[in-house]
């Protein structure tokens, strides 16, 4: 049905936008009407189908390798989908609600809003879902190391928390670690620790930007001579916004600045072995990837 | 055609600097204002004079027309309006009830509007081509283009020729059969179809293996120009379908990511230019075909999707020059003729392969410009370089079908975009403007010595067109995905751009 009033006669031209609106109102309960219907169904109708799970492997390179990479084992962007273990549900319709509805406040679009390809039917949907289940581990391996011990290196002897928060608690220099362990691939996080700068912060917790933050290191002297270290948090071809290593916000416009240097020599040490032992580094990847699950609470 | 606007007054649109006629601001597709109330060195004191929100979300792709003192626009989810240019009132708002099932691939956008007679021209998400009364927004008559569920629909703003209005249409992602259309002004019937994929006994048919031609793509998703001297029409078309796999249309794949010669009132095609043959990169030849003379010579130039800047000769389509304007990798070597040769180990692999430019391409549909006063060719360029992937994909009708994706490469080093000046006579890169990151904005250039582009950052700028410094700035609140123009009312002159959901409009105080 098409509730349009193209052509309408004069007296009823002002109730064009009105009955657009309605109309729009109609099209979004139909929408939810689908939704609720969808949502009722627990199962994936396709389940331990391999040829939907071959399908669903060319829908997931369309529409979710982008993020979530080749082979759904993780990209810059998105999690390793491979992990037994969903941050936003297991089940199958948690599946299908997240994929279709998307969820607020992360990079994670809604069906169809990705800009990069286009919406996915309900079957493809599924499809995707047969294909993630086709890939993914029985149960996560336990994690080598010791999640208790950890909590205690990352807020103690590591000093990891000297500019890293995790839920609410640490400094602000670097990224909020709070998701990462869900967030990430256990190699990304090592890789991170054991070398910093190789690939900065990219998306790690600004998912909504669409080039995120990279805590880059910058350094600039101001109109007063006064020099000021830290990282970016904001830049374009006029402006710096930055916090200093005292975690002053410093808002500054770039043509009144003596100097301005950029680096992107990350302002986290590496650490080496020397610096974090394997075993330690092992017990503080087990603690990020206990956040958020039934493991130890920060 | 009687009415406000006569098809002589778009062919004399250079007499009325004022008036910002078509798409491109003229036929020639050179988004140049003569306009020079602001120059270099006024610049400084521009202040928005007012700004027109659409309330929507998603992407505000439109360039507006302004003729005698009104502006005519779209927005996004097919809106569209008319605005007193003086003060941005909405004098009427048109709002199109879309099905809740169309298929546009990249955002729910519209890039404006055609102007000819007492009428307004759209083409719509639904894939159908409207014409509104141009005082009121009055639904005048209503074509149906192609069935959208198969995955057609219309983006681009159309090009009014005569008595026909020319569109054509979007879908690359979805395994159409492209097309560019005219239909009369006056009735919305349907005068020509010219077909971007060639038929069965058509020439350029040998170029898809077996069936593949019915699925082949060659969308013509942005507008074309026109030159009445010769009476022809240049339209560009875009990706082959699937955009990342070869396997099972081999051959050049024509006429897509190719230049169309066309004469604009039977739609037969005068000559072909082909930029990048049995494309697997989605290099889309989709950015505005633009005419210059040139020392006595008559010439196409385009900045391509594909990163070479091609000069052409616009009577025949012979390929002129062909140098790269951003890093390119796809291509190593060229054939006789001059063109780019795809290099093998470009092509997208199941693990993928690392190629620039990116699945983005070097430039996109933002529009360039031409400035007859530098003589120079401004071009948004963006350097991203992505990884792509193939896989085998069963075509179905109206579902994505890319034989597979792309996603970004493992460069340590972020994305960055460049407003680049180039010589046409060389090729040569005069000077440019770096963007931290890649921008979708347009470049207007103005007789005050100016252009005028955007950036992801949301700052709507203006630079000396000579030497590339920025002399002004306004934050706009989001990313520019627009190409600006320019116009005058009561002897103001103004530069309007879209960005986020409002169109601003600049003038000196």
């Amino acid at each position: 049905m098409r509730l349009d009033s193209r052509g309408a006669p004069e007296p009823l031209r002002r109730f064009r936008l009105l009955s657009a609106i309605i109309f729009r109102a109609f099209a979004a309960l139909t929408i939810l009407a689908a939704a609720a219907g969808v949502r009722a169904q627990d199962k994936n109708p396709l389940a331990n189908d391999p040829k939907a799970a071959k399908l669903g492997e060319f829908q997931f390179r369309s529409n979710c390798a982008f993020c979530h990479g080749l082979g759904a084992r993780g990209g810059g962007r998105g999690p390793d989908l491979t992990r037994a273990q969903k941050k936003h549900g297991n089940a199958d319709a948690d599946l299908f609600r997240t994929i279709n509805e998307g969820v607020p406040g992360t990079a994670m679009p809604p069906n169809g809003a990705t800009q990069q390809g286009v919406g996915m039917t309900e079957e493809e949907i599924w499809q995707v879902i047969a294909y993630i289940r086709s890939v993914q581990v029985k149960t996560d391996a336990q994690a080598a190391g010791n999640a208790e011990h950890g909590k205690e290196l990352f807020f103690g002897p590591a000093a990891c928390s000297t500019c890293h928060m995790i839920q609410g608690k640490g400094g602000r220099l670097g990224p909020d670690l709070t998701s990462t362990g869900s967030g990430r691939s256990t190699e990304y996080i090592v890789e991170s620790v054991r070398n910093p700068s190789r690939r900065l912060a990219q998306g790690i917790s600004e998912a909504m930007k669409e080039f995120s933050q990279e805590y880059e290191t910058v350094t600039v002297v101001d109109a007063s001579g006064q020099k000021f270290q830290g990282v970016v948090l904001n830049e374009d071809n006029f402006t710096l916004q930055m916090l200093d290593t005292r975690e002053q916000l410093r808002l500054f416009e770039k043509n009144n600045l003596k100097s301005y240097e950029k680096s992107r020599e990350s302002l986290m040490p590496k650490y080496d072995e020397k610096m974090l032992t394997e075993k330690n580094l092992q017990d503080i990847v087990a603690y990020l990837l206990s956040l958020g699950t039934a493991g130890v609470r920060p | 055609m009687r009415g406000q606007v006569t098809p002589q007054r778009l062919l004399d649109s250079a007499k009325e600097p004022q008036n910002w006629f078509t798409y491109s601001g003229d036929y020639a597709g050179r988004r140049f204002s003569a306009l020079e109330q602001i120059t270099t060195a006024n610049a400084h004191l521009l202040v928005p004079k007012w700004a027109y929100q659409t309330m929507a979300g998603g992407k505000f792709e439109a360039t507006p027309l302004v003729v005698d003192g009104v502006l005519y626009g779209t927005g996004q989810d097919d809106r569209a309006f008319a605005l007193d240019a003086r003060t941005g009132r909405p004098i009427w708002q048109y709002q199109r009830a879309l099905p809740a099932d169309i298929r546009p691939c990249c955002g729910r956008v519209n890039r404006g509007l055609a102007i000819l007679g007492d009428k307004v021209f759209m083409g719509t998400l639904d894939s159908h081509v409207i014409a509104l009364d141009a005082k009121t927004g009055n639904v005048v008559w209503d074509a149906t283009a192609f069935d959208y569920t198969k995955g057609y629909s219309i983006t681009l703003a159309p090009l009014a020729i005569k008595t026909l209005v020319l569109v054509g249409v979007s879908g690359g992602e979805y395994g159409i059969r492209g097309f560019i259309d005219a239909y009369d002004a006056n009735t919305g019937e349907r005068k020509w179809r010219f077909y971007t994929v060639p038929g069965p006994g058509e020439p350029g048919h040998e170029t898809w293996e077996a069936d593949s031609w019915k699925i082949g793509g060659a969308p013509a998703w942005i507008t074309g120009s026109y030159d009445p001297a010769t009476n022809t029409t240049f339209w560009t078309t875009g990706n082959p379908s699937p955009s990342n796999r070869g396997e099972g249309r081999a051959g050049d794949n024509l006429y897509s990511n190719s230049l169309l010669a066309l004469d604009p009132d039977s739609g037969k095609l005068k000559w072909y230019f082909q930029f990048t043959k049995h494309d697997e990169h989605d290099y889309d030849a989709t950015q505005v075909p633009v005419l210059i003379d040139h020392d006595g010579k008559h010439l196409i130039l385009q900045a391509n999707r594909n990163g070479f800047f091609y000069v052409l000769d616009r009577a025949t389509g012979k390929l002129l020059t062909s140098n790269t304007f951003a890093k390119v990798t796809w291509s190593s070597s060229k054939d006789a003729e001059g063109r780019p040769v795809a290099n093998k180990e470009a092509s997208p692999t199941a693990d993928g392969s690392r190629v620039c430019p990116g699945a983005a391409g070097a430039t996109n549909w933002m529009s360039p410009t031409y400035d007859p006063q530098t003589s120079l060719f401004y071009v948004t360029a963006r350097e991203q370089c992505d990884i792509f992937s193939s896989a085998p994909q069963p075509y179905e009708a109206g579902h994505a079908y890319y034989g597979s994706a792309y996603f970004p490469n493992d460069d340590m080093a972020p994305f960055w975009g460049a407003l680049r000046a180039i010589d046409p006579a060389t090729g040569k890169i005069k000077w440019e403007w770096k963007h931290p990151s890649p921008t979708w904005s347009g470049v207007l250039s103005t007789a005050g010595g100016l252009v005028f582009t955007g950036d992801a950052e949301g700052n709507f700028i203006a630079l000396d067109a000579a030497s590339g410094r920025a002399l002004w700035h306004f934050q706009a609140g989001a990313s520019v995905y627009s190409s600006p123009m320019a116009f005058a009312v009561d002897g103001k002159e103004y530069v309007a751009v879209a960005a986020g959901s409002a169109l601003f409009a600049f003038a000196l105080p």
